[in-house]
């Protein structure tokens, strides 16, 4: 697959695309064209397309701007030319490609509105012109062109995408089929690939169960023995990868289900690479598609995989093994579920392939473990069979646990100590894969006799390789086997100095080995968290901060994660450490203040120096966040460290000032802590800080710092109470903005809803203004999500835009509680109720929403008052959900049940 | 179609530090807006978040002195929460002195009494309210004076290094401290866990009380972090057989008389018609009031407030008029408005007409004693006067729960048939 141009090409593409949206009136043709004038304009599009690839960016501006023009004026005579361009054997291959490409992006987009906008252009197209266009793309297919045939593979796809949920183009299926044995081997390559990209466009519930098994057969058929053209059985295999989801009945049925294994396997044998791999692809995709079906083919799936793993070409060998990993997957899923709250209730029983497999398929990975590349731990973006072994490794020991142990034993003891350093890094990466699911029982022992070798291995290994994989197996010892969930600790006093001492010099290594030593560092941190007043890591601590600051000045910190993995161990060394260290953490304040100025000064950066201090500038916003956050958790540092309040904030200041259309997410999450240890006296920061704020509410493209700015604003009404109503216009503004948006990205307006509850609460009765606004978006949201039909995911998202919207009753309750202004929120009590009765009833509301949910029944109550105690005695459910909630398990639960029993009973009793 | 990418994580932590301070950052988020939540809801109007009451700018119990001007009285009323926390020393004394709900004396029985009424027997001893906020727990007697200062299970009572509940969290309960046993007898639950009951039924407030208390361990024997033992008292329905367990039952405690509460009652400081005390020699030692040396005077004595305009009146609500002072004692002995006066009642007696105080002998013995608070309620006036001439027994209050009067029940609606 040819991806480099066709990428190319699209990001060209895209880009001309995004220009669209800002209309220009300059008219580059001067006149207009009817359909009759096609030829005309067949012509002049063939010298646009070309004029759009020139390597002269005028020339191609140019052409951009000619396409848009023409796009503009009449889209059915644009859209039909293109495929017209696209169909002609006549033109050249490139403009022929880009017409395709053009068309395709007439029909879909990245984003999900300009996506939504683009459906409806083509549903409400001339019908006519939709017609001449499918022609011309079915005609492509037969092309000799094979840039040609593909990309109108993709545009049919696009089409069909668009059409076959609104039944129409009904007969495109049949077509694609009709004489697919009569083609030439290149169409029928190209049909099989258009039912590829058709599969991967529709989702299976569009299409009849009868074009589906046509659709399979053909596929199946193309990827049998028999089919002499590789590219056709090709096409087919990699058809069929996408066509998996719609096999479901066909998958139950045993005998189609044989022939389709069948055709797989054997597509694994065939001479060709490429087919070999698209064939373990689909296994692969099976594994966990139609995992319970696969009980009478695992023994020879074994067979064909451990074949591959062991001779055949590493994308082939790299598909076997993650077979494997993906069972794994599977199977540590199901697994959790039986030990989880629905035990027996799974869908899905374990058929436990991989501890059937176990006594083959461990050997076969560790040998894989010693198909080391020379540098891979230098190079972010290598894979290869010894790095995905040792990851398969590390799954099946989370799969089965303990008896993973005494079979790579042997493999460890009998290679730790070789000579050749292959054999050494494969012994440790083994014994380090195996330490996260066997239990502590079982690995205490072995890691209490390797500590030592480890830790001399860290500083003496010739092999920085080994040197690599030793930090890092340190590393999940600590995180898995050290700490307060293991009864018998592994570090003692004894040997903590030398643990330090080790770790604090391998950062002197090499970057991949000094961040993996960081990495270890990280979990020793962490391992000591929750020690009480005094942690053993408090004589070295100023020692260890001293260190960690080092490496972030090495200058080959930059290019590798090293800088990145030494502030993220020294965040997490504050955030575990005690009172004993507290005058040191506030050392270290002025420390990271200076780094923070020092990225300031820079002047006339180039682009890419900009985005370096970009990212420094969110790992030191990110300390200093860890470091607020850990100081103002205790009153006594609070009270010394609010004496850098003023620079600090003024840093973040200056931190924002350097971007010109983006916030800064980090200053942003920086600022909330701030805000939250300030208290009050932030409102001295408000007016410098307000623009950015908004900013911050605007930013709907990076979502996280949109959602990240509105957890702000929530910290500081929190903290200012009613001295942020000066700012209340321009925040509720631009959050009922935030919510009426379809660019937004979803998971956002949860919390916005939340926030609506804070401010509410800062502000009390002055929220008055915002009441209608709030409320009825708020309505509307809850009516959306009172009930759920949708998979877990959409369950979840409702459940807590659900909790959003309790917690801005919440809020709002409270806010007016003990005004004059109470009676404003009688009207909505009715439909407060309702909407607590829906969810009631609907029986799938999670812990946090029961919690919320119970809560404002008795806000409403403690609010409203006798007004409310009717409403509530007469509500369908509420009595039903008091008790259920009084007689919870869950204590917080419970104990805002009492509250909202008491908020009632009192109501009641008015 | 392009191959899914089969590279997985390698030799990395899977959560990256950023996700760990944005997740760290959204939970300290909900924790604070809980928090926030859980003040508002606390925020009773009623109730006085209770920081001001330090121990050390608190005088001497004998230096108290409890001024009567007529600021006061606005204190005492529509006090919001936001006011009552920036009050000081002595206004904090008074604020706690007009909180206690004051029961009247039963001058006659009445209506409904099994159906809407409960009856415990009042343990003898120091009347107080018992708060505990923010690791301390402080009591108060009925002039606001603190009677202990100690550590205590209550909620919010005692610095525990677990350091449970919010520093928003208190309780406010109503108590009597009986010496002997060294126990707090709760006889009332005015606010648990910071949540106010102030608006509350007397029926949910025992509900509460019985509940909560003992769930918080404020029952169990003294510890280091737990100075006394607390108890609730037992609360009968006023039927024949709960009346009679009150009256003659055993308890650990010296009995002061009987309380009787109305079941639809809320907490309402000062005095109230809806908790009733009445008392007999059988069940109190102190039927009849002594003087300062603990004897029986020879006559009954009243405390009376003297207002702007002579008048002589009770503590009641509207104050109710017993006569008007010479405006020559008044100069002779420097008496001012506000001033509370003791005066015996002579042979004269009290008259009554329709059941209305028409005249009172009353003869003057002088200021009374500057720890008084309030003056005597009618009420206690008439009872006072009832236990030295014609006392209301138990048999009277037995015979009311049988008598025809009683038994009736309201008459069910009618159902029309045409």
């Amino acid at each position: 697959m040819q991806l480099e141009p066709r990428v190319q090409l699209q990001i060209r593409v895209f880009f001309f695309f995004l220009r669209f949206l800002s209309p220009i009136t300059s008219v580059l043709f001067g006149r207009s064209f009817p359909i009759g004038e096609r030829n005309i304009m067949a012509m002049e599009v063939t010298q646009v397309l070309l004029n759009a690839q020139s390597i002269d960016g005028a020339v191609r501006k140019n052409a951009e701007e000619s396409l848009k023009q023409f796009q503009e004026q009449n889209l059915p005579v644009f859209l039909v030319s293109l495929s017209g361009e696209l169909a002609n054997e006549e033109k050249p291959v490139e403009t022929r490609k880009l017409a395709g490409l053009v068309l395709k992006n007439a029909l879909d987009a990245k984003e999900q509105h300009r996506k939504f906008e683009l459906v409806q252009r083509w549903l409400s197209l001339d019908s006519n012109a939709k017609s001449q266009i499918k022609a011309c793309l079915l005609k492509t297919l037969t092309s000799p062109v094979s840039d040609a045939r593909s990309t109108a593979s993709q545009v049919i796809a696009k089409v069909a995408g668009i059409e076959l949920p609104h039944k129409q183009w009904p007969e495109l299926i049949g077509s694609l089929l009709s004489n697919i044995h009569q083609l030439p081997a290149h169409a029928k390559q190209a049909t099989l690939e258009t039912l590829g990209y058709l599969c991967e466009e529709v989702s299976p519930d569009v299409v009849d169960q009868d074009q589906v098994n046509k659709i399979l057969t053909a596929v199946v058929q193309g990827m049998s023995s028999s089919e002499g053209n590789i590219d056709v059985r090709l096409a087919a295999t990699t058809a069929l990868y996408n066509a998996l989801g719609f096999a479901q009945a066909n998958f139950s049925n045993d005998m189609e289900r044989d022939y389709i294994m069948r055709v797989v396997c054997e597509a694994t044998l065939s001479p060709e690479v490429r087919i070999r791999q698209a064939a373990f692809e689909c296994l692969v995709s099976i594994s966990s598609t139609y995992y319970e079906k696969l009980a009478p083919y695992i023994q020879d799936i074994f067979n064909i995989t451990a074949k591959a793993v062991k001779e055949d070409e590493e994308p082939v060998a790299l598909q076997a093994i993650e077979f494997w990993s993906s069972i794994c997957d599977e199977e540590i899923d199901i697994l959790e579920e039986y030990g989880g709250d629905f035990a027996g209730d799974s869908d899905i029983p374990c058929f436990y392939f991989i501890k059937q497999a176990l006594p083959a398929l461990v050997p076969m990975l560790l040998e894989t473990l010693l198909k080391q590349e020379e540098d891979q731990d230098q190079d972010e973006g290598a894979w290869n069979i010894a790095m995905a072994g040792g990851t398969c490794l590390g799954l099946v020991a989370r799969t089965v646990g303990d008896d993973i142990v005494p079979l790579v034993v042997p493999f460890i003891e009998e290679n730790i100590s070789k000579p050749d350093w292959r054999q050494r890094e494969g012994a440790t990466y083994a014994f380090g894969s195996i330490l996260e699911g066997p239990s502590p029982e079982k690995l205490i022992p072995l890691v209490n006799v390797a500590l030592t070798f480890m830790l001399s291995a860290l500083t003496k290994d010739p092999s920085s390789h080994v040197k690599d994989t030793t930090a890092w197996t340190l590393g999940r010892i600590f995180e898995f086997l050290h700490g307060s969930v293991v009864d018998s600790p592994i570090i003692s006093q004894a040997n903590c100095q030398q643990i330090v001492t080790v770790l604090l010099q391998s950062m002197k290594d090499t970057p991949n080995v000094a961040e993996k030593a960081c990495g270890a560092l990280y979990f020793l941190a962490q391992g000591y968290e929750e020690m009480g007043p005094s942690s053993p890591l408090t004589p070295f601590f100023q020692e260890i901060v001293q260190s960690l600051l080092t490496v972030t000045h090495r200058e080959d910190a930059v290019e590798s994660r090293l800088r990145t993995a030494a502030y993220e161990t020294l965040n997490e060394v504050v955030r575990c450490s005690t009172d004993e260290t507290a005058p040191l953490v506030l050392q270290l304040v002025p420390v990271i203040m200076m780094e923070l100025h020092n990225t300031l000064e820079g002047q006339k950066l180039s682009s890419d120096e900009r985005e370096k201090q970009g990212e420094l500038q969110g790992l030191l916003c990110g300390c200093l966040q860890v470091i607020i956050q850990k100081l103002g958790s205790s009153e006594t540092t609070k009270y010394v460290f609010m004496q850098y309040a003023d620079q600090i904030m003024g840093l973040f200041l200056r931190v924002f000032a350097c971007r010109s259309a983006t916030v800064h997410e980090e200053a942003m999450l920086a600022i909330g802590a701030l805000a939250y240890a300030t208290g009050a006296d932030f409102a001295k920061y408000m007016p410098e800080f307000y623009r950015y704020l908004e900013m911050g509410l605007q930013n709907f493209e990076e979502y996280q710092v949109c959602a990240v700015t509105v957890g702000v604003v929530g910290d500081i009404s929190r903290a200012l109470e009613e001295k942020i109503v000066p700012y209340c216009d321009g925040i509720m503004t631009q959050l009922l903005k935030n919510l009426s948006s379809n660019q937004l990205h979803r998971s956002v307006k949860p919390p916005i809803f939340s926030c609506f509850g804070d401010i509410a609460l800062a502000v009390g009765e002055y929220f008055e203004k915002y009441l209608m606004w709030a409320m009825s978006a708020l309505q509307s949201a809850a009516e959306l999500s009172t009930h759920i039909a949708g998979d877990d995911e959409l369950v979840e998202y409702t459940n807590s835009l659900r909790n959003g919207i309790l917690e801005a009753y919440s809020g709002i309750f409270q806010g007016f509680k003990n005004s004059p202004k109470t009676q404003l929120l009688i009207p909505y009590a009715p439909h407060i109720l309702q909407f607590l009765d829906g969810i009631y009833m609907e029986k799938d509301m999670d812990d946090v929403v029961m919690k919320t949910a119970i809560g404002v029944l008795g806000d409403l109550a403690d609010t409203l008052g006798s007004h409310a105690g009717s409403m509530i005695q007469q509500s369908v459910s509420s009595k039903d959900f008091l008790n259920e909630c009084l007689s919870s398990e869950d204590l917080v639960i419970k104990e805002s049940a009492e509250w909202a029993k008491l908020a009632i009973g009192r109501a009641i009793s008015v | 179609m392009a191959p899914h990418d089969l590279r997985r994580p390698f030799k990395r932590a899977a959560i990256s530090d950023q996700q760990k301070r944005r997740d760290l950052s959204l939970l300290r988020q909900a924790q604070n807006r809980r928090d926030s939540q859980q003040q508002a809801r606390c925020l009773a109007s009623s109730i006085l978040s209770l920081q001001s009451s330090a121990p050390e700018s608190e005088p001497e119990q004998s230096d108290i002195e409890i001024e009567t001007e007529h600021e006061s009285e606005d204190l005492s009323k529509d006090l919001d929460v936001r006011r009552a926390s920036k009050l000081r020393g002595p206004e904090v004394r008074k604020w706690f002195a007009r909180q206690l709900m004051l029961p009247e004396w039963m001058i006659d029985v009445p209506d409904r009494l099994s159906q809407d009424w409960y009856v415990l027997a009042r343990p003898a001893g120091k009347r107080c309210f018992v708060v505990s906020s923010n690791g301390t727990t402080v009591s108060r007697q009925r002039n606001g004076s603190i009677l202990h200062y100690f550590p205590s299970a209550l909620p919010a009572g005692a610095k525990t290094r677990d350091g449970s509940g919010s520093a928003q969290s208190y309780c406010i309960l109503d108590c009597i401290f009986h010496e002997s046993d060294q126990t707090y007898y709760v006889i009332d639950m005015v606010c648990w866990n910071g949540y106010s009951l102030y608006d509350c039924t007397a029926e949910f407030r025992f509900y509460w009380l019985n509940s909560k208390l003992e769930e918080s361990g404020a029952c169990n024997v003294p510890s280091h972090y737990h100075k006394f033992r607390f108890s609730a008292v037992p609360v009968y329905n006023c039927d024949q057989s709960g009346l009679y367990a009150a009256y003659s039952g055993t308890v650990p405690y010296v009995k002061d008389g009987l309380l009787f509460y109305n079941k639809h009652a809320h907490y309402q400081s000062g005095n109230t018609p809806l908790v009733l005390v009445w008392k007999d020699e059988n069940c109190s030692q102190y039927v009849i009031d002594t003087d300062g040396k603990g004897e029986i005077p020879s006559q009954q004595q009243v405390v009376l407030e003297l207002q702007d305009d002579r008048k002589l009146v009770t503590s009641d609500d509207p104050p109710v008029l017993f006569c008007c002072l010479d405006g020559d004692i008044i100069e002779k002995s420097g008496l001012q408005s506000g001033n509370l006066l003791r005066f015996a009642i002579g042979d004269g007696g009290l008259s009554f007409v329709d059941g209305k105080l028409e005249n009172a002998d009353l003869i003057y013995l002088g200021k009374s004693n500057r720890a008084r608070a309030f003056a005597d309620s009618y009420s206690k006036v008439i009872f006072q006067f009832m236990v030295r001439h014609s006392p209301l027994k138990i048999d009277d209050l037995l015979a009311s729960i049988n008598s025809p009067d009683d038994q009736e029940k309201i008459p069910s609606d009618i159902e029309m048939v045409g």
